[in-house]
């Protein structure tokens, strides 16, 4: 572009504002729609077009924060946990297998079994995961497993290591050689090298699929609620579902979990978007 | 300050029957050289020639198949980079992106645990020489080509090696600021007097920095000697057209019966004997003529007659290109001299101080006899 176009006339750009608004509109309309239901008091969705609450209150957050099971647990805060910690543990278990994988197929991708292991990788990401929640489930069952969270955490982790590792090997394959020539020469071994250059300049890459594994298995839902059973188990997808029940759909209720569950996602892509825009390699070599 | 010979362990280098292959290529066939210690030994080439390979194996980043590299007195064929007490300047410049200039300068010194009172002795000694005062908190991305260059110089001095090694170094930089750094290479040189191998593929880089010019060529040394010496008794074609800007000009000719006279249309050039292999009558040969080493012919007879294409005049001097005998040619001419010639003249030449050089056109090896 020169600096002497002109902006285009006045009704064209009118015209794209318009667009774009009518386009943002479209796609939070049901967000929006979500919000108004969660502090509504109302006890049926009201129908209306408009996504306003007709009787504005927490009550439906209040229902979902301080639910208590039967034996006096604090339903949601043990939730809460199971949540945290299986999607916690699948991002670390995704990143600590999936690094030095993608590491050894970046840079050494000739070794045996590479090419064979890569389309085995390929292929297991080619089936969705309810495929397999049968054999999954009696595996779970077999090894006691059932309703723990580390039985969710080792069935999470086989899908999100895959997809871990193609995500990795390109961010390695973009570091160029040459820092880790520099370091070894300097004085690195291969490790140290590895340890002290490639991964702080692949930190971005790294965030980013930790993020991924974090998220898939915080929305998770079908194989969760496959394998859990008791409710001091569930993970809040599973939890939330239970709001709709078969006789009595409590839509405010689902709707004020349905936020609360999204939140904590919310603030880790707020908390990690400069890893997501920024590329740290630049300024290392040349351009 | 830096003392001049400030490493006095001897740091000399040699190489014995390096041979390299990478898959079905030969990158290295059989290189023999001696790095004297101390010395600057460029190492020159075109793409592909095999000399950053070459560097890389005395890097220790490639190992050879067959041959032994020897540094100081110490065989380090097969040790580890971070073994060989060598520094490298990448031509990438390799700079660890999320290290501050200061964390660059002393990363080799920390992964060799040094006291952190000598790293900061040496990264105030290192950022003073390289002026570099000012940068020391600043990230890599944050800095020019230029600044970045310097920082790779001096992440490699800083750590005071036996042995410097510098790939290309100065490709990335402007016209400009390339003139200047080879000035201060040549400078740090001096000052540190470290033994340092430098590769390129400009011959000017090579022609002034070399204590010892090495021309390379499809993986085998063609020439190897005082940049000079090369220049003025080049072995070869292939050296003679690679040394000299702009390149020498070659014509094909035929010996006459008198074993001295070589003719060629619009040529006709009598050798001094005594500097060339004999000759016989009607022996072809491919005569090495450089655009600096010609003349217009004002008062005598022309030796060769040049038909004018075009003429580049660049203030003190400018350049005719133009045919000899169908071949393409180049002339320079002094432009304060005379009035310049124009395209479609024809310019007849005359040779100054002899400066003739014979080439055998099958073997394309030099015909001079005084050839090293």
């Amino acid at each position: 572009m020169t600096p002497l176009q002109r902006p285009p006339p006045l009704p064209w750009r009118m015209a794209a504002h318009a667009a774009v608004i009518a386009a943002v509109g479209f796609a939070l309309y049901p967000v929006l729609w979500v919000v108004s239901l969660a502090l509504d008091g109302a006890q049926r969705p009201s129908g209306r077009a408009l996504p306003w609450p007709v009787a504005p209150s927490l009550d439906h957050f209040r229902a979902v924060l301080f639910a208590h099971s039967r034996e006096g647990t604090w339903l949601f805060a043990r939730q809460l946990t199971n949540s945290i910690v299986v999607s916690a543990m699948t991002a670390l278990t995704a990143i600590a297998i999936a690094t030095p994988a993608a590491y050894a197929l970046a840079r050494f991708p000739k070794f045996v079994g590479a090419q064979s292991g890569t389309k085995a990788l390929l292929a297991t990401q080619m089936f969705p995961g309810v495929a397999s929640a049968i054999p999954l489930y009696i595996l779970l069952d077999k090894l006691h497993l059932l309703d723990t969270q580390l039985g969710l955490i080792l069935v999470y982790a086989t899908t999100a290591v895959p997809f871990a590792i193609f995500q990795l090997r390109g961010a390695f394959e973009s570091i160029p050689k040459d820092l880790e020539e520099a370091a070894m020469v300097d004085g690195a071994t291969r490790l140290q090298a590895f340890v002290r250059v490639v991964l702080p300049a692949a930190r971005p890459a790294l965030a980013v699929t930790a993020l991924f594994a974090f998220m898939s298995a915080w929305n998770e839902f079908i194989l969760a609620a496959t394998f859990l059973s008791h409710e001091s188990a569930f993970t809040l997808p599973v939890a939330l579902q239970r709001h709709v029940g078969e006789y009595d759909a409590a839509w405010g209720r689902f709707a004020a979990g349905s936020i609360i569950v999204s939140l904590p996602v919310m603030a880790l892509f707020y908390a990690l978007q400069k890893n997501l825009v920024g590329g740290l390699t630049s300024g290392g070599v040349k351009g | 300050m830096w003392q001049r010979g400030y490493h006095r362990a001897v740091s000399s280098l040699s190489l014995r029957g390096i041979r390299k292959t990478l898959g079905a290529n030969a990158i290295l066939k059989g290189i023999d050289l001696e790095v004297p210690d101390g010395s600057l030994t460029v190492l020159v080439g075109p793409s592909g020639c095999g000399k950053s390979t070459l560097l890389r194996t005395i890097a220790g980043l490639e190992s050879p198949d067959t041959g032994v590299i020897t540094l100081g007195d110490r065989d380090v064929t097969r040790a580890e980079p971070r073994d060989r007490d060598i520094a490298m300047v990448f031509q990438s410049y390799a700079l660890y992106p999320h290290l501050t200039v200061r964390e660059n300068l002393a990363f080799g010194l920390r992964l060799r645990k040094e006291p952190e009172k000598l790293i900061r002795a040496r990264i105030e000694e290192v950022s003073a020489m390289l002026g570099l005062d000012t940068l020391l908190d600043r990230l890599p991305r944050d800095m020019s080509g230029g600044q970045r260059q310097r920082v790779a110089m001096g992440r490699a001095i800083a750590r005071r090696p036996k042995l410097f090694l510098f790939d290309e170094p100065l490709s990335n930089l402007d016209a400009a600021l390339r003139n200047q750094v080879r000035v201060e290479i040549k400078k740090l040189h001096a000052t540190l007097g470290a033994t340092m191998i430098y590769v390129t593929h400009d011959q000017v880089e090579a022609m002034t920095l070399a204590d010892q010019l090495v021309v390379l060529s499809a993986g085998t040394i063609e020439q190897n000697g005082p940049p000079l010496t090369v220049y003025a008794q080049p072995v070869s074609r292939f050296v003679a057209e690679f040394l000299g800007s702009p390149s020498m000009n070659f014509l094909e000719a035929t010996v006459a019966k008198d074993t001295r006279t070589l003719r060629a249309e619009g040529l006709s050039l009598t050798l001094d004997p005594a500097r060339f292999v004999s000759l016989k009558p009607d022996q072809r040969v491919l005569v090495g003529l450089r655009p600096h080493d010609v003349q217009p012919a004002l008062d005598g007879p022309a030796m060769l007659t040049l038909a004018i294409d075009v003429v580049e005049a660049m203030g003190f001097e400018a350049f005719a290109h133009g045919h000899v005998a169908g071949s393409h040619f180049i002339a320079r001419l002094s432009s304060e001299a005379h009035a310049l010639p124009k395209p479609g003249d024809t310019l007849g030449l005359t040779l100054a101080d002899d400066r003739v050089y014979l080439f055998d056109p099958e073997s394309r090896r030099s015909l001079a006899r005084s050839v090293p």
